[in-house]
Order: structure tokens, then sequence, then C-alpha cells
């Protein structure tokens, strides 16, 4: 019981990670990506490769992966960028499965036994499971600390004008394309850090764990939390997480099915984008579906009343 | 000469997974062509037909053995899973996207997404994981023609796909509801004017998708089984396929599906690359022709305005 609770706490540690690096791309910039799973197994190949096949400290993957990541995000950003909204979502969904079909034809069996990060001669095994929640909410306290100032400053605000209107935004001189891009870039490294913590946990990398699930349990993290708002993307990890061991807590994996939470995961993204499109945390500054509010919604839904406006 | 006949195969084989592609490819063109969004959730619509023609033919066959009802009751649970498909199709589009209409471009899109994921673990849930075979309702002997070798299933593929668009097309040209089809799809607000009522037309247009891809279904789990997730794949390559001819366009749909099957069947060979990354071919398909050609073959080109 109180194991998996701790593991809910490091997933939802590694899953905020990722959330944060998708909040950079979707919430700030307003771009649909969906390629985070591809970002995650590039950083979880980094750092399985390096510490594995060179031998190298895990602390030093770390940059690495992000650096790598961060690249590949260039790569797939700049011919992507210039899709919009629903294209742009199939070209990097479409590029986040080449990487994982890439992955899957290279290395079928995955890695195993990776070697455990180090501190001062400290191992952070995953028995030890406290100095793990550390270790990575350490570093998801930092990610959230960078990417608030970057949105509080100038370049978060050209982000956001990006987001709300492309064209007004290059009116007032924001290089709109390298906003963008720079945006893909910071989300894509992030992503692959979280592929970092993700392999140092489990000391293996499995090529099928990739999948497009990775990318949609990410963006639904985002969406429930509060695009563009971090507190509320890391709430939202933390509510994913716990319904998908939420079985398991309560030591009912036997009765309810493995599916369910994903059948949740699915409605929670309905329900959102009807009732709450800006998510629970969401300004309604930022909100994205629907400009009326609950409560509008809801009269205007009510028999007898007419519908404003045409 | 054996190369050649080898590459003809090639090329008979994905002109048959190109029209599975072509079918799934015409559902979300034509939800695109009116509500310029992209149905996520038409992949896993497939999957459900599929699933759904598998029970019925196998209970309307029951221990019969007789060529013909085996012939006749595939059929008649092709008709039965386009039917429920098509209710299906509509009964989504009533629940989670019609709130959304007004809404930002993303939330449908989101939505879809929900609706995706809720439909193919719910069947993962219900029919388990096990993938299971679709029975040909024929002896599936290959045909060898000068060395070419063609499986009754395929013919089968063909001849349905080529009926299916054939009576699309009718329909969208000639009938009067295809009429108001297009109008709604070229302008909603005037053509509400000329009193077409859009929501009716909008169901419709999920109702035809979904029954389509139903089809769709059926003739691809001869080839790839029948399982909770078959529909993400295919879906997701019908959907490269329709951009690939210009979505928002039947004819490109066609086209697109009949040529991205082909490219798949005989990308790989010709490239010297693995079979199994033929998925990255599709792909890589994909993102050269939204670089090169945004609006794809056949579809117009559309400025955007401030």
């Amino acid at each position: 019981m109180l194991n998996f609770f701790l593991l809910i706490i490091i997933y939802a540690g590694i899953y905020a990670l990722m959330a944060i690096g998708q909040n950079c791309i979707t919430g700030n910039t307003g771009m649909l990506s969906l390629c985070h799973a591809g970002f995650f197994c590039i950083g979880s190949y980094t750092t399985a490769i390096m510490c594995k096949t060179f031998g190298l400290p895990f602390w030093f993957s770390l940059p690495v992966a992000a650096i790598i990541s961060g690249f590949v995000g260039f790569l797939i950003g700049v011919p992507t960028l210039r899709l919009k909204g629903d294209y742009l979502c199939i070209a990097t969904l479409g590029l986040g499965e080449i990487i994982r079909n890439i992955a899957t034809n290279v290395n079928p069996v995955g890695m195993m036994s990776v070697p455990r990060a180090e501190l001062f001669g400290y191992q952070f095994s995953s028995r030890n499971k406290f100095t793990f929640i550390l270790l990575i909410w350490f570093f998801v306290a930092v990610a959230y600390i960078l990417f608030r100032q970057l949105a509080h400053s100038r370049i978060g605000r050209a982000m956001i004008a990006v987001r709300e209107d492309e064209v007004a935004a290059q009116s007032n001189g924001i290089n709109v394309t390298k906003y963008k891009i720079g945006a893909f870039i910071l989300g894509a490294g992030v992503g692959g850090t979280a592929g970092c913590f993700a392999t140092a946990y489990t000391l293996t990398v499995q090529p099928s764990s990739f999948t497009f699930m990775v990318s949609v349990m990410v963006l639904c993290m985002v969406v429930l939390g509060g695009m563009g708002n971090l507190a509320g993307v890391i709430l939202g990890a933390f509510i994913i997480e716990f319904i998908s061991y939420f079985p398991q807590l309560v030591g009912l994996s036997s009765v309810i099915p493995a599916q369910a939470s994903q059948i949740i995961y699915g409605l929670v993204l309905v329900v959102m984008m009807i009732c709450r499109p800006q998510g629970i945390l969401g300004r309604d500054k930022y909100r994205y579906g629907d400009p009326r509010t609950f409560t509008q919604k809801l009269s205007a839904r009510l028999p007898g009343r007419k519908k404003e406006g045409v | 000469m054996d190369t050649l006949i080898q590459y003809l195969q090639y090329f008979v084989n994905g002109i048959t997974l190109g029209s599975i592609y072509a079918l799934i490819a015409l559902g979300y063109t034509m939800v695109y062509g009116i509500l310029k969004f992209i149905n996520f959730a038409h992949g896993d619509i497939l999957m459900v037909g599929a699933y759904i023609g598998l029970l019925t033919y196998t209970a309307l066959l029951g221990s019969s053995t007789s060529a013909v009802w085996m012939l006749a009751a595939f059929f008649i649970a092709m008709i039965i899973s386009m039917a429920f498909c098509a209710l299906l199709g509509m009964f989504i589009e009533r629940v989670a996207y019609k709130p959304l209409r007004n809404a930002n471009r993303l939330a449908p899109l989101l939505s879809a997404i929900g609706v995706s994921f809720i439909l193919s673990n719910g069947a993962a849930w219900i029919f388990g994981a096990q993938s299971r075979r679709f029975p040909y309702p024929f002896d599936d002997t290959p045909i060898v023609i000068a060395g070419l070798s063609i499986t009754p299933h395929q013919i089968l593929t063909m001849a349905v796909s080529v009926i299916m668009m054939i009576v699309l097309t009718l329909f969208v040209n000639k009938t009067k509801m295809g009429k108001a089809m297009r109008a709604t799809s070229l302008d909603q607000s005037t053509s509400e004017l000329m009193g077409i009522d859009a929501n009716k037309i909008i169901s419709m247009t999920f109702a035809i998708g979904s029954a389509l891809a139903a089809v769709g279904g059926i003739l691809a789990s001869f080839d790839f089984r029948v399982y909770a997730s078959m529909g993400t794949m295919t879906g997701l390559k019908a959907f490269v396929a329709a951009v690939i001819g210009g979505i928002g366009n039947i004819q490109g749909a066609m086209i697109g599906g009949i040529l991205l099957g082909v490219l798949e069947s005989i990308g790989a060979p010709l490239l010297g690359i693995p079979s199994a990354l033929r998925d990255t071919i599709a792909f890589a398909a994909l993102i050269i022709i939204l670089l090169v050609r945004p609006e794809g073959i056949l579809g117009k080109n559309e400025r955007e305005k401030v």
C-alpha cells in the first residue's frame, strides 16, 4: 500500500517533468504536439547506452540526453512547425511513431540491467524509494522554477502572444518561427531528462513502452491540470498517475481491468473539453475551448430559454 | 523478369491494401470537409466494425459449411456492422463533438482522442487482448496468373471497395442529400440559410463515414487479424492517405489511399529496408507531402485570413 503510494509519487515526478515540457509546447506556445513519447524514448536510450555501454556516470548522461532530445526536437521542429493545429498534431504523432519504430527495429529486446545512478558514493536503487523521490522531485522543482521564470519573462510572454494570435504577434515584431522552435526544443529537452530518470529507476529500457499512449497521457495531464499553468500540470500528473495505479493501491487489481484507467483518461479528455476546457487550475483568460463560462453553458442548455446570439 | 513479376506482385498487394485505406480515408475526408476537424476516433470505429462483423458472421454461420450461405452470411454481417457503426458514429458526434462545434479547433481534436481511447480500451476490456482471425468466407487458394498470385480475398477487397466508392460518388454527386452535403462543406452558414439542416447533414456524414470504416475494418481484418488496437495504426495511415490525396476531397482520399498502399508495399523492397519499417515509410510520406504540398494532390490551397 505505502509502496504503491511511493511508486505513484515517483512516476508522478517522472511524468510531471514530461508534462512540464509538453506544457511549454502546448500550454504556452499553443502547438498541439504528440511526440513526447519519442523524446522520452530518446532520453531513456541515451542514459541506458551511456551508462551501460560506455560506463559513464548517470549525471553525465543527464545533460547529454537533454541536448540530444532537444536536438531531435529541433530536427522535428524545423520542418513541421510550419504546420498548424491538426496537421502539426498528426505530423508530430507520425514522427513519434517513427522514433519508436526505429528503436524497435534497431534494438528489439531493449536494454537490461543499466547501472544505478550514484551521488557521492550513494547508489539510488529502486528499493529505497524515499531517496528516489527526493532525487526526482528535486529536478521537478528545478524545472518548475525555471519554466515559471521563463513563462513570466519576455520570452514567455512572446510565446503566449504566439499562442493567442500568430499574425498579431508577428506584426508586433515577434519572430514566430524562432519562438515556436525554441519552445519545442525546450519541451523536448525536458522530456528527454524525464526518460533518464525513468531509466535510472527501472534500470531497463523497453522500446515497446514508448507508444503513442504515453504522449496522450502526457497531453492528458496538461489538459487536465490546466494548459499554461505549471502547478496545474504537476497536479494533472499526480491525478493521472493516481488513476493508473488506483487498482493496485486499493488491492483491487484483479477486479478492475487494466483498461479501466485508460478508459478514464479518455473520459477525462472528453468531459474536460466539454465542461472545463481550461483545465482544473486553468484561468479563464487562457481557456482553449468554448468562450462561455460553465454557468452560461448550463443556462443555455436549460429548457425554455433561448440561446443568445446567432 | 523475376524481379519485375515480384514488383508487380507488390503492386497488386499494394492496391489491395490501398483500397482499404481509401475506404477508411473517405470517412476522415468527409468529416474534415464539413467540420474542419480530424475525427481521431475514426480508426477505432473501424475496429468496432471489424469486431461486430466477426461476431455476427460467426453467429450467423453457426455450424453451416454451405459455400453460398458462407458468402451470404459475410455480406449480411457486413451490412449489420455498417448499420451499427453508422449509429455509433452518429452517437459519438452527438455526445462528444456537437457541444464543441463553436469551440477552439483544438477542443474537438482532444475530445476525439479521448473517444478513441475509450473505444479501443473498452474493446480490449470486453473482447480481451487476444487477436482473432477473421475466417475467409470462401476457399482462399491463390489464383496464379502469369506468375502473379492473387487471392480471392484480395479480389473481394478490391471489388467491395470499388463498389462502395462508386456508390458514394453517385450519392454525393447525384442525390439531393449529396448536394446538401457539398453545400454544407462549402459554406455552412449560407447553406443553413438555404434551408439545409446542417445538424442532420453532419450526423449523416458521420454515419456514412463510419459505415465505410466498418467495411474497411472487416476487409482489413483478413490481412491484419481483429484486435482492440487494430484501428490505431490503420486509422492513422488512412488519415495519411486522406492528407496525401488532399483532405476534404473525396476523389483525393481514394487516390491517396491507393497511392499510400502501393508506396507502403513497394517502398520497403525498393529502398532495401526491412519491411518492419513500412510504417516509417507511410509517416515519412506524410511529412514530405505536408512540407511540399500541404493541401494534398487534389486539395485546394486555402489561404489563411487575418
